[in-house]
C-alpha cells in the first residue's frame, strides 16, 4: 500500500568524480544497498536498504562516500515524532511487534553525565601512577563474616569461591549465535591476555573455547541451550540470567536463519529451529526456586565456583537483590535499562526497566543496612561506556562493571542497531560465514586488549588524583562523587553531595 | 553559625607523639606535654589531646567515662540513662586549670563504672559489646552530652587549643601512666566543639592520627553494617572503629591489623613466602573494604600497649626511638629529642610496616 512507503531514513551520497567503480561496496554491503549500472557505467544505491553501518564508507578506497540523515519527513509535529507516525504505519501494515536491537537510545537522563569525580588538593596529596604502584585486581564472591583459626591459632585461609579479575571489568553476556564465532574468540582471547573475564552467554560454550576457561563465566539462562555439566564446570563462574536490561521481563528468540551447523551443536538444538527462551525460568516463580538452582549448580560444580544471579534493573530492585544476597549467590550483577541486545520488542527496549546508577545506588544502600553486603559482589551493566562511567560506578558501590556495547565498538561495532537481521556488515552480529570471515580475531582481540588497556590507565589516573592507591579503597567511597544538575531526590538515591557542598 | 564537627567533614594536618614503657614504669603526664612542644606549628590551636593509660590504678576493674556535657541538664538526663545500665562508683569533675588559653570548656566529668550484669544478662552481650554499644548510642544520640572515653585504667583529655595547653588545662603533670599518646591538630575549618579533638577512643582503644585519609567513605560505610555509626565524620574516628571491629571482634592480632589497613600491595605478596602471601592474600580479600589508603601515621593505643603505623606509602613522617624501658614515637624526632635527647635507636618505619610495642605481661 502506498502509504506503507518512507522516503529512507539514509541516503547514500556518493562522489561520482572520485569513485573509480572498483564496485567494492557493492561487494561489502549485505544489504545490498550499491548496485553497478552497465548501461550508465555508473555506481547507483538503493537507499531504502541502508541502515546507516557505514561499511561502505570505511572500505571505499577512494573516500567517495557519505551516508546522511534524509531530511523528507512527516510535517513537524512535537506529539507525533516522526519516529511514532513511522511505528504506527508499520505496525498498520504487518500486525508485529516492533523489533529493535542495541541499548535504548531514547533521550532518558543519562546520571553518569551529571556526576563529578574528586581529586586530592594540600591536605592529602595525588598520587602519581607512573611513579607509584596503583592496584586495580578484585575478587568477585561472597567473603566470610568471621575469621576461623585452627588450634595453633593460625588462620584457617578458606574463602568461598571468588573470580579474581586484574582489573574491575568484564565483557557481558553476548551468545554465540547472537555473535559470531570470530567475535566470541576476540572476546575470550582478551580476556585471557587481560586477565579479566567474558561471559557465553546463553549460546553454551563451543568446543574450540573450553581452553580459556580460567577466563570464562558460563550463563544458564530460561532456554537452558548448550547446558551440560562440562559446560558448569569449564568456566570459572556460573551465571543464573534472571533478566536482561534491555528486555526485563520478556525471553529471548533467536532466528532460526541464526541457527546454523555450529551453532545449532553447541546450543543443543537443531539446526534451522527458532531459540526460543522463556520469559521466566520454568522452574523458578519465586525467590525460594531461585535458591534450588543456585544450589543445584554448586552442587553440580562441587561448591567450586561462585554462582553469579544477573537481572535486569527493575523498579523495586533493591528488595530484590536482598532476596537474591539471601538465596545463596556469590555475585549479583545487575543490568541497568540501556544495555544492549541483539533483538528486543522496541517499546520494552525503550520504556521498561531504571536506570543502572539508580539501581546500583539502591542496591549498594539497601545491602548495607541489611549488613548483608560483604555476602556478596555487585556487577553494574547496560550501561557501562567509557572508564569514568567505570570509576563512577565502583565509587557508588560496584565490585566491577560488565560491558558488552563498548567491546563490539572495540570489534567494529558502528552501532546502526540492526543486530536482529542476521546481516552485520563487521561481521558480529551474524553467522554468514563471508560476513564472519571479516572480522579478524587477531586484529578483533588486539583491539579489545587495547580498549582495556586504556581505560585501565584512564581508572589509575583518577585513582591516583584522588589520593587512592587500590581500587577497594574507591569501592562504595561516594564522598569521591558529586552531582551536577541533578535534582535532591536522584541526589538522596545515589547518596551523593551536589557539587559545592 | 559555625558548623559542628559531624555536620561537615573536616581535614586536618597533625602533631602525633607517644612514649610507653615496656617495664610498666609510670610516667608523669608532664612530659608527653613536653613533647609536643617543639611541634607549636604542625598545629593550629583549634585541638589538642592526649591518652593516659595505666592512670586509674585504684580503679582499675571499673569503666571510667570520662563525658563533656553542654549544660547540667544533660548531665542528669546523661547519668539517669547511665545509671539503667551501670552501677557508677565514683561521679566527679575532670580537674581542670582555668586559663585564657582554653575557653569555653563544657562541663567535663568522668564516672567510674561497673555494667550491670542482669542488664548484661537481658542484652545476651559481653561486658566490651555492651558497654560500646552504650556509649555508640549516648553519642549518637543524646544531644549535649559526648562520652570521650569508656575504657579501663585509662582516659583521654582533650580540648580546642594548642596541645601543650590542653596538657596544662588538664593538669596532666598529676597523673602518671606506664603509657600516653599526644595529638595536636591543624583542621582546616573552625571545629566548634571539643569532641572533634583527638584522641578519639572506644573501649580501651585510642587512636591518633595523622592525615587525611582517601579511603574515609568506603570505611565508614563498611564499618557501618557493623553497628558502628561515624558521628564526627572525622578519619581518626573511623580508624578507631576498624581497630576495635578488627582487634576485638574478628579476633585479628595487631600485626594483622596492620595487613588489612595498611596492606602490603599485591606485587609485595607475591614475593612472600608462601604462608604470609595465603595470610596477606586472605585478609586483603575478605576485609578489603577497610583498607585504608591516602596519608596517615596513627598511634593507636591499648590496654597494655601500643601500636604505631603508616600508610603504605609512608606519606606522612613518623619516628620512633628506644632509651632504656622507654620507647618513644612522634611526627618529628625533634618531638622525643626535647624529652629524651640521648635517645638511640632512631627509626623510621617504612609504609605499612607496624611498630607494636607492649609493656611486659604482668607489669600493668
Amino acid at each position: 500500500m502506498e502509504a506503507d512507503f518512507f522516503y529512507p531514513e539514509f541516503e547514500v551520497v556518493r562522489n561520482d568524480i572520485k569513485c573509480t567503480r572498483c564496485r567494492v561496496c557493492e561487494r561489502e554491503c549485505a544489504n545490498g544497498v550499491h548496485y553497478y549500472s552497465e548501461s550508465g557505467k555508473v555506481m547507483l544505491s538503493d537507499d531504502t536498504k541502508c541502515v546507516d553501518c557505514l561499511r561502505c564508507v570505511a572500505v571505499c578506497p577512494v573516500h567517495a562516500l557519505k551516508i546522511v540523515k534524509s531530511n523528507c519527513n512527516f510535517r513537524d509535529n512535537a506529539n507525533w515524532s516522526n519516529e511514532t507516525i513511522k511505528e504506527a504505519v508499520k505496525q498498520a501494515g504487518t500486525g508485529g511487534v516492533l523489533l529493535s536491537s542495541m541499548g535504548n537510545p531514547k533521550d532518558y537522563p543519562v546520571c553518569w553525565d551529571k556526576i563529578l569525580i574528586n581529586a586530592s588538593q594540600v591536605t592529602n596529596p595525588p598520587i602519581d601512577p607512573l611513579r607509584e604502584p596503583m592496584e586495580t585486581r578484585v575478587f568477585l564472591g561472597k567473603k566470610p563474616s568471621n575469621t576461623p583459626r585452627d588450634a595453633e591459632g593460625k588462620i584457617i585461609c578458606d574463602i568461598p569461591p571468588q573470580i579474581e579479575l586484574s582489573m574491575p571489568v568484564m565483557f557481558s553476556a553476548m551468545s554465540y549465535g547472537s555473535i559470531s564465532y570470530n567475535a566470541h574468540k576476540c572476546l575470550a582471547e582478551a580476556s585471557e591476555k587481560l586477565g579479566i573475564c567474558y561471559n557465553t552467554g546463553e549460546g553454551g560454550l563451543h568446543e574450540n573455547f573450553f581452553k580459556y576457561g580460567a577466563n570464562t563465566v558460563v550463563q544458564v539462562a530460561s532456554g537452558r541451550f548448550g547446558v551440560h555439566e562440562e559446560y558448569l564446570k569449564a568456566g570459572v563462574a556460573v551465571e543464573i540470567k534472571m533478566g536482561q536490561g534491555a528486555k526485563p521481563g520478556i525471553g529471548g528468540h533467536l532466528p532460526a536463519s541464526k541457527i546454523t551447523g555450529d551453532v545449532s551443536r553447541t546450543r543443543m538444538i537443531p539446526e534451522g529451529t527458532d531459540a526460543i527462551s522463556p520469559a521466566p525460568h520454568h522452574d523458578i516463580y519465586s525467590i525460594e526456586d531461585l535458591r534450588q538452582l543456585v544450589y543445584s549448580i554448586k552442587e553440580a560444580t562441587a561448591y567450586a565456583k561462585p554462582v553469579i544471579v544477573k537481572v535486569a534493573a527493575v523498579h523495586n530492585i533493591a528488595a530484590i537483590a536482598s532476596g537474591i544476597a539471601r538465596s545463596g549467590a556469590d555475585i549479583i550483577a545487575i543490568d541497568g535499562f540501556r544495555g544492549g541486545t541483539g533483538a528486543a520488542p522496541t517499546g520494552i527496549r525503550d520504556n521498561v526497566g531504571i536506570p543502572i546508577e539508580l539501581a546500583l545506588a539502591a542496591v549498594d544502600r539497601r545491602l548495607r543496612e541489611e549488613g548483608i553486603r560483604n555476602d556478596v559482589s555487585l556487577i553494574a551493566g547496560g550501561s557501562i561506556r567509557n572508564s569514568t562511567d567505570v570509576i563512577k560506578a565502583i565509587a557508588l558501590g560496584a565490585d566491577a562493571c560488565y560491558i558488552a556495547t563498548a567491546a563490539l565498538i572495540a570489534m567494529g561495532c558502528h552501532l546502526c542497531r540492526n543486530c536482529q537481521s542476521g546481516k552485520c556488515n563487521w561481521g558480529i552480529a551474524t553467522q554468514r560465514p563471508e560476513l564472519v570471515r571479516r572480522l579478524d580475531p587477531e586484529a578483533g582481540c588486539a583491539r579489545l586488549v587495547n580498549l582495556m588497556t586504556a581505560w585501565r590507565r584512564e581508572i589509575r589516573e583518577f585513582m591516583g588524583g584522588m589520593g587512592i592507591n587500590s581500587i577497594e579503597a574507591l569501592r562504595g567511597n561516594r564522598l569521591m562523587l558529586r552531582g551536577i544538575g541533578l535534582n535532591a531526590k536522584e541526589l538522596e538515591i545515589l547518596g551523593i553531595a551536589h557539587a559545592g557542598e | 553559625m559555625k558548623l559542628l564537627e559531624g555536620q561537615i567533614r573536616i581535614p586536618s594536618g597533625c602533631a602525633i607523639s607517644a612514649v610507653i614503657s615496656t617495664e610498666g614504669e609510670r610516667m608523669s603526664g608532664a612530659d608527653i606535654v613536653e613533647s609536643m612542644r617543639p611541634m607549636h606549628d604542625r598545629s593550629n590551636g583549634l585541638g589538642g589531646g592526649f591518652a593516659g593509660y595505666g592512670i586509674y590504678p585504684e580503679y582499675k576493674d571499673f569503666y571510667a567515662l570520662h563525658i563533656f556535657f553542654d549544660n547540667a541538664a544533660v548531665r542528669q538526663e546523661c547519668e539517669s540513662v547511665l545509671k539503667e545500665s551501670f552501677e557508677i562508683v565514683k561521679a566527679e569533675p575532670v580537674p581542670t586549670l582555668k586559663m585564657p588559653e582554653i575557653t569555653d570548656e563544657p562541663i567535663i566529668y568522668r564516672y567510674f563504672t561497673a555494667p550491670l550484669a542482669s542488664r548484661m544478662r537481658d542484652a545476651q552481650l559481653d561486658e566490651r559489646e555492651f558497654v560500646a554499644r552504650i556509649v555508640m548510642s549516648v553519642n549518637a544520640s543524646m544531644k549535649g552530652a559526648y562520652i570521650v572515653s569508656a575504657g579501663k585504667n585509662m582516659g583521654v583529655f582533650k580540648a580546642v587549643g594548642y596541645p601543650e595547653d590542653v596538657g596544662r588545662f588538664y593538669r596532666l603533670e598529676e597523673y602518671s601512666g606506664y603509657s600516653w599518646i599526644a595529638h595536636g591538630r591543624y583542621p582546616t575549618n573552625t571545629p566548634g566543639w571539643w569532641g572533634g579533638a583527638h584522641p578519639f577512643a572506644i573501649l580501651d582503644y585510642s587512636v591518633v592520627h595523622n592525615g587525611e585519609i582517601s579511603s574515609y567513605d568506603a570505611n565508614r560505610r563498611f564499618i557501618e553494617m557493623y553497628g558502628y555509626k561515624c558521628t564526627l565524620q572525622t578519619d581518626t574516628e573511623v580508624i578507631a572503629y576498624i581497630a576495635d571491629y578488627l582487634l576485638r571482634r574478628q579476633k585479628l592480632t595487631l600485626k594483622e591489623f596492620a595487613s588489612v589497613v595498611a596492606a602490603p600491595f599485591w606485587s609485595t605478596i607475591e614475593r612472600m613466602s608462601e604462608e604470609d602471601k595465603r595470610i596477606c592474600t586472605y585478609l586483603r580479600t575478605v576485609y578489603s573494604g577497610l583498607l585504608v589508603t591516602g596519608p596517615f601515621s596513627i598511634v593507636l593505643g591499648f590496654e597494655g600497649g601500643l601500636m604505631a603505623l603508616n600508610d603504605r606509602l609512608k606519606l606522612r613522617s613518623m619516628v620512633t626511638a628506644k632509651k632504656g624501658d622507654r620507647v618513644y614515637i612522634a611526627s618529628e624526632e625533634a618531638a622525643i629529642r626535647k624529652i629524651a635527647p640521648d635517645a638511640g635507636d632512631v627509626y623510621a618505619p617504612t609504609g605499612g610496616e607496624p611498630v607494636i610495642v607492649k609493656v611486659r605481661e604482668g607489669r600493668y
